[in-house]
């Protein structure tokens, strides 16, 4: 190495690491600004919620608002209905995916390549864009306003298919031959050899399912008409209506309960998540 | 897991190769069962997707040629939904406000997410990286509707800690969601803000694949900082940039709650967005026809949209 380089290469080092963290440092502050405020007003008195400077620490804290929030809205009940509709079609998406995705990776049957086609094609439709007779089917079905309105049709995952065929695609083909020829019919060979290695595909899928329905608002809203079928996202934006400007704090001692859960399953399921979220290419 | 990268949409060649021969006259009992388990597994996915999607597709395209408000029996409309859409102000706002907002959002994301990817690709200890990308990914958690009620909070201009920030380095207070010239900028800003943590995601994922050696090489030669990323790391990270091009875009394109909650559209017309129009005009005003219609023309716009950078990429994207 030249005599130059090292003298570049140290100059370049020198300066820039310190700027570059700086900055960094400066970039994560303000994305986590938002939320950091919105827990330390949640935690203020009203009279304070609107203190400029913003403080983080409180000067009184007090939990007032989450009495508050308990007293206006039927917490218990929003989060008991978003409960069941995450949990059920996390639990339907590792289900129907799985299956499916070993059906289209393992086994051999007529119109694999099209039926397979089909299932990449839907995942080019936005849900926006059928909204219309989507509600008009469940209606015939009478699942408007209802919480099943909001789980059935959710079931079926294009993206979770592809991701679970992938994976076991990725699986040795010699263990399911090696169980055949032990004997072992397609649904043993599936049931007690592939399955149990499919658990971190599945876990993306439940995770990426639990993240995108949790949050989700645009079905809920379009959907559920009465109160008592509401989600979280839903009662809160409700909430907000209702009480304009006024109590603050109340408000967003709402949103920080709302977002317990998702923070609960970014810090345990991050590497999931993440995997999740780039491979998915569709963040919804 | 090995594919944490992009999404593979090649036809799946494996299966191709081994796919049995055609029509043989007497199936074993085995693959008689192997099809059975065939069925029974897909039968969830494939009828699911059939109900809620196809079926849907074909709806909103027969819809889209009807004048339709559940309570009366539906009347032949023609191409006049299709000819209101061009026609109603408000539905061209919308397209417009969706055209413009998906533009700067798009831009705005990538920009920020391949800055601060480059950023933390740098040399840094382990433990702070892994802050940082935690920290940039985080948003992307929490629920748009949620986190949109928030910012209505911190947007307000007289109260709202943004013109606070913006005061102290001596800019007047902006009506953020209340003029019909900010409001956008303020929808935008929400939006990246809980977006750009997805393309950062995916860069990091790029830069990662990109073989160490080349940039030692680039060094050696004598490309530092800026004219090295340039000339040496963005044309090996051009696929990447495709696909959280071609990503944003489609996810920009169908923004709502952002807009909903923040400003419900207005000021006027000045947030509208497409989604937003088939929103009110199917479920506030019983115009199931025009909405289809309009959704069609986004499906349309979507799809055209993508093509057409699939297109442009042949000339910007360098396969290694």
């Amino acid at each position: 190495m030249s005599q130059a380089t090292l003298t570049m290469n140290r100059t370049r080092h020198a300066l820039a690491p310190w700027a570059r963290i700086a900055g960094l440092t400066l970039c994560a502050l303000l994305t986590l600004g938002p939320v950091i405020w919105t827990v330390s007003t949640s935690l203020r008195t009203p009279a304070e919620s609107f203190d400029l400077p913003p403080r983080i620490i409180p000067t009184h804290p007090t939990v007032d608002s989450y009495r508050g929030v308990f007293d206006q809205i039927d917490v218990w009940l929003l989060a008991l209905n978003s409960t069941l509709v995450t949990a059920l079609i996390a639990v339907g998406q590792m289900i129907t995916a799985g299956l499916a995705g070993y059906a289209f990776a393992r086994l051999e049957f007529r119109f694999k390549k099209p039926l397979f086609g089909l299932v990449l094609a839907t995942m080019m439709v936005p849900l926006q864009v059928t909204i219309v007779p989507v509600f008009l089917v469940l209606k015939s079905m009478h699942l408007t306003d209802t919480l099943l309105g909001l789980i059935i049709p959710a079931f079926p995952t294009a993206f979770g298919t592809f991701l679970m065929r992938q994976y076991f695609l990725g699986m040795p083909k010699d263990l399911g031959e090696a169980a055949m020829l032990d004997g072992a019919g397609p649904w043993r060979t599936f049931r007690s050899v592939y399955a149990p290695l499919a658990t971190p595909g599945l876990a993306i899928v439940g995770v990426l399912a639990f993240n995108y329905h949790w949050n989700e608002f645009f079905r809920p809203l379009i959907l559920e008409t009465s109160g008592q079928n509401y989600t979280l996202p839903l009662g809160l934006v409700s909430l907000q209506g209702n009480l304009g400007t006024g109590s603050i704090s109340v408000v967003l001692a709402g949103v920080v309960l709302s977002m317990i859960p998702a923070v609960a399953v970014f810090l345990v399921g991050q590497r999931p998540l993440r995997e999740g979220i780039t491979s998915a290419g569709v963040n919804r | 897991m090995t594919n944490t990268q992009v999404p593979d949409v090649r036809p799946p060649r494996a299966t191709a190769a081994s796919a049995p021969p055609e029509a043989p006259v007497r199936l074993s009992a085995r693959d008689r069962g192997t099809r059975l388990l065939a069925t029974l597994f897909l039968a969830p996915t494939i009828v699911g997707i059939v109900v809620f999607t196809v079926v849907p597709i074909v709806g909103s395209l027969v819809l889209s040629l009807f004048h339709w408000n559940v309570i009366d029996s539906p009347r032949w409309a023609g191409a006049a939904n299709y000819r209101e859409v061009f026609t109603d102000s408000t539905v061209l706002v919308s397209f417009r406000n969706t055209l413009v907002f998906m533009v700067l959002a798009v831009a705005l994301q990538l920009l920020i997410a391949l800055t601060l990817a480059l950023a933390v690709n740098g040399r840094m200890p382990m433990w702070l990286r892994s802050v940082f990308r935690s920290a940039f990914f985080f948003p992307l958690v929490l629920s748009a509707a949620s986190i949109s009620v928030v910012m209505k909070y911190l947007f307000n201009q007289d109260f709202g800690v943004v013109n606070w920030a913006l005061g102290l380095i001596g800019i007047a207070p902006v009506p953020w969601l209340t003029s019909e010239n900010s409001a956008m900028a303020a929808v935008i800003l929400v939006y990246v803000w809980q977006q750009f943590g997805f393309s950062f995601l995916l860069f990091v994922g790029g830069l990662n694949n990109i073989p160490k050696e080349i940039h030692e090489a680039a060094s050696l030669d004598g490309a530092t900082g800026l004219r090295k990323h340039l000339h040496v790391t963005l044309p090996l990270l051009s696929p990447t940039l495709l696909v959280a091009t071609v990503v944003g875009v489609i996810n920009a394109l169908q923004v709502f709650e952002q807009p909903y909650v923040l400003t419900d559209g207005g000021p006027g017309d000045s947030t509208r967005t497409v989604v937003m129009v088939i929103y009110e005009s199917a479920f506030e005003q019983l115009r199931f026809g025009e909405a289809s219609a309009v959704g069609v023309l986004l499906f349309v716009l979507i799809m055209a949209v993508t093509a057409l950078q699939f297109r442009l990429s042949r000339r910007f994207v360098h396969y290694q």
